[in-house]
């Protein structure tokens, strides 16, 4: 029999942490999805490179999309601050040892390599920006006009994107204090869970207004940029396909890592098996396997593979399905991470 | 230079919280909030039991996770004494180091940094013990330089049984408590 | 390469704002440097003597740029050797606790209601003035009672008394140690006074009962009891509850509460029976020991084992113990004694077994108190008293030494000998302070007067007439406190701080009042500066250099026979009294006889209390740090009680106890640490004064639970832990 009492009682301490919350998982959410689509739009460039038809979606819409979630998710970090005034102290640093200096510099330079990677097409899929802004159409050419450049771009995007998604994960497994984070897998996890939700993403918003001629204003020209892909309206099936065979390996992949990162808690320490406890059966269980593995993971999979058997129409349930297990996974592990702590060894 | 820890008798602390109001007053430190505390651990059954109290703190560790967390360099360790500290005007109170702290030893300032307790270095630059051990009506406390195989911590720790918080966290912290 | 980074980003940052800023090093004036350096200002240092209890430890309050900003020990201080207790570190929230009294005020609907108007001193004295010579005119100046507990009743009851107001009473004495110093008395022919001389800090084996050093903070005694842990004395603890105390204790008793006497019998019957005892001391010192050796052999440890639940043999094994350790061998006498209505007789057990450990003036035993000298300020002689006080009419309570306040509420409520009808009271919170509100209440409604003098509201205060807001201890002068112990001293207060609104010290009360009451001249100086230079001149003492140093200690003098001093007993027998003729003669038990305690009732459980070290009795709950430490008290209760109660560890549940009477809701804690027949609280909480806001109904008053109380026959002392609850839960 152990009795324990503290006489502590600081806010967000005590009795349990609760430093970060929704913007934290918000952010750990965009910032993920901003990383897949780094990736993929990486990997797209330079299929534009060779020659090949590139997905016109990945293009153009993915940087500005990934754009403005950026600065969207930052914004929901810089909320998380408690001495805001003093932000600009991250960019006056860098501290090796820790992922979250990396991170914030590699943020950094996400911002221009979006925006580069926007201007490749951008002038061509919102017209209103190509005819007020000529320069616009200059800056588009002259990168096009450099194969050297756009394999540089294309690299920085997908080295970038998988530092943004990586490194959050890390961030949280160095965090001895917190078993539940305490994992290698974490990292990983929070990539692939990234690019499943760029690619269910990009997937939503392709589906969202197909078939419509582009507008030619300001406002509808920005939005239609957004969600239409450049060439063909409707997209093709094979593009469609490809979105979902590229989901349905992201989430095999994230049920695995996922298993393995259970696994690996449960047969830890003490306190990493208690922490492992929190999602399996403790006050994120619920939220853990309804929301993360069977809504988000399970379910949509399922569904995707009876879309590419031709069994049932493509919707955008999966998606959908998938943008929620995604954010549901960032609350279970920034709430759950929080909860847990080093249990003391028996015997003083 | 020295490297400075504290060692705690656990035998003669009757958890009274001197320590902790004491820190209070002489720390400004906010109402609501302490930067050490009182735990209390109570094992058995009725009628045979054993009791351990302890006044628990920022234990300074020697390898701090709070420290090699933190994005700009404000939780740091301070050259003199090799203690942990925080420059508030470096913080931008992310929280990382709160998170990363298996003691829960850190809280966010109302004024937006992260803060904790700092050893009194204001007080041991001036020859004195940090306010908790200056109070402390049992005397249970005792600070000093562990490098120094001559002072009062060493010489407990040499000749007592003692044990510290969550070894394996592997954090290495700095404060004993002698049973 | 971490290092070079960084400063090649802080040497632009500096550059970029030009502040010239280096690392850490802003300048202050810049909102850069909040809250990680502290507050400027010079700080000055004044000491003075602390009153968040009645220790009265000698202190140096800080005070920086003007404010008021940490209050620590005096090191010349022979009590707090330097170090204060946590209500003391504490005391400076006392003076930004924004739920003290601020002004004066006088009631403006019925008693009770706390609704009040402020008023200007002025209109306070002339109100209270008129009232009192209106009594005085009606019944005599002796129907107005003054009822006190503190340093600043001194001149309050000063000026009274030269009014000719002769009837007082401190709860101190009924409700708190008067039994044990009445048991020493008729042992010993000496009270204990406070600080006990209790030579804790070189004893061989401590017994304590009941006594919880360390929640309970008696500074020095913790202190000392932290040493005779250090030096790894024997402790054996008796507590029906495993107190902080009884965790370090070689031996824990977990006595059947009670049934303690039973205990001390039982000792007192293995020390005889066996001859452990000092031979030499008793054959020197004893009278009547023949006597009471036959009185208690039937005490046997089988006998105690049935009433006390305690091992025959642990009874044995504790005795022989604490007699291998003697003379330097130690029954703490106690303080808060006022548990059963009988305390004086287990007062006078632990006395006597006291004696037979021989400890009476030895090291590591009861060291004989040296005082010091120190003239009075000279002031006229009072009146003569024409009529006797009625508190203890015919020595109804024939040993108490004592005003018994539990005869002045009686007789307040009875009219008899004589009406009582007007009360000053003082820094007591009468309310919770004796036993039964419902008497205290009824006595109340028998006034025309009740003043009420004090730094915070309390339950009492809520029923005034008039409300009179003392300053506290660190804004203001009081008389000198000389001190007896190892060695004799004076300690000095002085004003640190002026107080934040209106209050005044009680000494200003005093004189305002006595003017008023036509008795100005008992107070002939104009303020306290001029009454202190004046004592310490005749004393031959350094004003200056006491206003410096806070602590003047007294001359050395010897305190133990090993010492010199020659033990003397001023009992009838000049002798210590192990037989008390005088007991017998008025009716009561020579040796103390053990009666077994009631029995709960079925889903009852007897309800037993204590102390927290954080808080005083029910003054400092909103305390702006001390209030943080414990915002309120709990319930002790068993674990497996707790469990077959249908209660977990953290709820709320009310009690109830045998006379229908209920708690306010109170948190459980469900433990091992207690008797799965006992619950405890620590007493205080449960505040129903509305002007107390942080306080108002945190935690429950185990004042309120008190309804069923014995008197002790022989000095009129009263019970607390005669009542008996159960358990109701929330809807």
């Amino acid at each position: 029999m152990l009795e324990i009492t503290t006489t502590r009682h600081n806010p967000l301490v005590d009795p349990v942490l609760s430093v970060w919350s929704w913007e934290i998982p918000v952010y750990l959410f965009l910032g993920g999805m901003i990383a897949g689509m780094m990736v993929l739009g990486g990997l797209n460039m330079l299929r534009l490179l060779k020659g090949e038809k590139p997905e016109g979606f990945y293009s153009v819409q993915t940087p500005v999309l990934g754009f403005v979630l950026l600065n969207l998710g930052m914004g929901a970090l810089f909320l998380d601050l408690a001495h805001k005034l003093y932000v600009f102290r991250v960019y006056l640093a860098f501290e090796p040892t820790s992922p979250m200096s990396w991170g914030s510099w590699v943020l950094i330079l996400v911002f221009p390599v979006l925006i580069l990677s926007a201007l490749i097409r951008l002038p061509e899929a919102w017209p209103w920006l190509g005819d007020r802004v000529p320069a616009a159409r200059g800056w588009s050419q002259a990168i096009l006009a450099r194969p050297g450049l756009v394999k540089t771009l294309a690299w920085l995007n997908v080295t970038l994107g998988i530092g943004l998604g990586i490194y959050t994960g890390i961030l949280l497994s160095t965090m001895v204090a917190r078993p539940l984070w305490n994992s290698a897998i974490l990292g990983p996890l929070f990539l692939v869970s990234g690019l499943s939700a760029a690619a269910a993403m990009v997937h939503l918003v392709s589906s969202l207004v197909p078939g419509h001629p582009a507008p030619r204003g300001f406002l509808g020209g920005a939005l239609a940029m957004l969600v239409q892909p450049l060439g063909e309206r409707p997209p093709a099936p094979g593009t469609a396909n490809g979105l979902v065979r590229a989901d349905l390996a992201f989430l095999a992949v994230e049920l695995v890592l996922i298993f393995l990162l259970i696994v690996g808690l449960v047969s830890s320490s003490a306190s990493h098996a208690q922490a492992a406890q929190i999602i399996l059966s403790g006050k994120f269980a619920v939220l853990f396997w309804v929301g993360v593995i069977a809504a988000g993971i399970v379910v949509p999979l399922a569904l995707q593979a009876l879309e590419l058997g031709h069994r049932i129409p493509h919707t955008i349930i999966p998606a959908l399905l998938v943008l929620g297990g995604g954010f549901a996974l960032r609350w279970v592990m920034v709430g759950a991470g929080q909860a847990s702590h080093v249990i003391a060894a028996t015997g003083m | 230079m020295p490297r400075f820890g504290m060692v705690i008798d656990t035998l003669k602390c009757v958890g009274c919280m001197d320590c902790v109001v004491a820190c209070q007053t002489e720390n400004d430190v906010p109402q609501g909030y302490c930067r050490d505390w009182i735990v209390t651990e109570v094992r058995g059954a009725f009628p045979s039991l054993s009791m351990e109290i302890r006044s628990e703190r920022c234990n300074h560790c020697d390898n701090p996770p709070c420290v090699t967390c933190c994005p700009t360099g404000a939780s740091h360790v301070e050259s003199f004494g090799k203690t942990v500290q925080v420059t508030a005007e470096k913080c931008i109170g992310c929280k990382a180091c709160l998170s990363a702290c298996p003691y829960g030893a850190r809280f966010v300032h109302p004024d937006g940094y992260a803060d904790k307790c700092t050893f009194c270095l204001h007080r041991v630059k001036e020859g004195k013990d940090p306010a908790c051990v200056s109070v402390c009506p049992t005397r249970c406390m005792t600070f000093g330089d562990l490098d120094d195989p001559k002072s009062a911590v060493s010489e407990l720790l040499a000749s007592r049984k003692s044990h510290t918080l969550l070894p394996e966290a592997g954090t290495k912290p700095r404060v004993s408590y002698l049973t | 390469m971490e290092y070079l980074s960084r400063r090649r980003f802080l040497k632009i940052s500096a550059a970029t704002f030009g502040a010239g800023a280096v690392g850490s090093q802003i300048p202050a004036a810049t909102s850069f440097a909040m809250g990680s350096k502290p507050p400027a200002g010079k700080v000055e240092t004044i000491p003075t003597y602390c009153e968040m209890c009645f220790w009265k430890c000698g202190g140096v309050a800080h005070v920086r740029g003007g404010k008021l900003w940490k209050f620590e020990g005096n090191p010349l201080d022979p009590m707090s050797r330097g170090r204060l207790c946590p209500r003391g570190t504490g005391a400076v929230g006392t003076h930004y606790d924004p739920d003290r009294l601020q002004r004066p005020l006088i009631r403006s609907g019925e008693r009770g209601k706390e609704s009040w108007t402020a008023v200007t001193w002025d209109e306070a004295f002339n109100h209270i003035a008129t009232k009192m010579k209106k009594i005085a005119a009606e019944h005599g100046p002796e129907s107005i009672a003054l009822w006190k507990h503190g340093s600043g009743a001194r001149f309050l009851e000063h000026v009274m008394r030269a009014y000719g107001c002769i009837n007082k009473g401190a709860p101190s004495f009924a409700q708190c140690r008067g039994p044990r110093d009445i048991g020493y008395l008729l042992t010993y022919g000496t009270g204990l006074g406070s600080p006990e001389p209790t030579d804790i800090a070189n004893t061989r084996c401590l017994v304590l009962i009941g006594t919880h050093l360390g929640e309970n903070m008696h500074n020095t005694q913790v202190q000392e009891f932290a040493q005779a842990i250090a030096n790894k004395a024997t402790l054996i603890v008796v507590d029906p509850r495993h107190s902080v105390a009884a965790s370090k204790a070689k031996h824990w008793l977990p006595v059947k509460p009670g049934t303690d006497l039973a205990l001390l019998l039982a000792w007192m019957n293995v020390l005889v029976g066996e001859g452990l005892y000092d031979k030499e001391f008793v054959a020197k010192h004893g009278h009547g020991f023949d006597k009471f050796a036959a009185a208690i052999a039937a005490n046997t440890p089988e006998w105690a084992e049935a009433e006390t639940g305690i091992a025959a043999a642990t009874i044995r094994a504790t005795a022989r113990e604490m007699a291998s350790h003697r003379p330097a061998s130690l029954v703490h006498p106690g303080r808060r004694m006022n548990w059963y209505g009988n305390d004086t007789q287990r007062a006078r057990a632990t006395a006597l077994l006291n004696a037979l450990l021989g400890n009476w003036g030895r090291k590591g035993g009861l060291f004989l108190s040296a005082g010091m000298n120190f003239a009075g300020y000279g002031f006229p002689k009072f009146p003569a008293a024409t009529r006797p006080k009625v508190d203890n009419p015919d020595g109804r309570w024939p040993f108490a030494d004592e005003e018994v306040t539990t005869g002045l509420r009686e007789a307040t409520i009875t009219g008899k000998p004589y009406p009582v009808k007007g009360w000053v009271v003082y820094g007591t919170n009468l309310l919770q302070t004796l036993p039964n509100e419902k008497e205290t209440l009824e006595a109340i409604s028998k006034l025309d007067l009740l003043v009420v003098v004090d730094t915070h509201p309390s339950e009492i205060s809520g029923y005034a007439d008039v409300v009179l807001p003392e300053s506290m201890f660190l804004e203001r002068h009081d008389d000198l406190y000389v001190g007896w112990g190892r060695q004799g001293w004076a300690a000095l207060r002085q004003p640190v701080v002026a107080p934040p609104a209106d209050q005044k010290p009680a000494w200003w009360m005093a004189k305002q009042l006595g003017e008023r009451l036509g008795v100005g001249e008992y107070m002939p100086f104009k303020d306290m500066d001029e009454y202190l230079a004046k004592r310490c001149e005749k004393a031959g003492v350094d004003y200056a250099k006491l206003r410096a140093e806070g602590i003047l200690m007294g001359p050395k003098k010897p305190i133990t026979v090993d010492e010199g001093v020659e033990i003397v007993f001023d009992t009838p027998s000049k002798k210590v009294e192990f037989w008390s003729d005088q007991l017998a003669k008025a009716g009561f038990d020579p040796v103390p006889k053990y009666a077994a305690p009631e029995a709960a009732p079925a889903g009852f459980f007897r309800l037993i209390t204590g102390r927290a070290p954080v808080h005083t009795f029910s003054r400092t709950q909103t305390n702006t740090l001390l209030h943080d430490l414990m915002k309120e008290n709990e319930v002790w209760v068993n674990a497996a009680t707790a469990k077959s109660a249908g209660l977990v560890n953290g709820q709320y549940v009310k009690l109830k106890n045998q006379d229908g009477v209920v708690s306010n809701r109170v948190k459980v804690k469900a433990t091992q640490r207690i008797r799965p027949d006992t619950l405890y609280m620590v007493y205080g909480f449960g505040h129903t004064n509305r002007m107390l806001k942080r306080a108002y109904l945190k935690g429950a008053s185990a004042a309120q639970l008190n309804t069923r109380y014995k008197v002790d026959p022989i000095m009129g002392g009263t019970s607390i832990h005669q009542n008996f609850v159960t358990f109701e839960k929330e809807a």
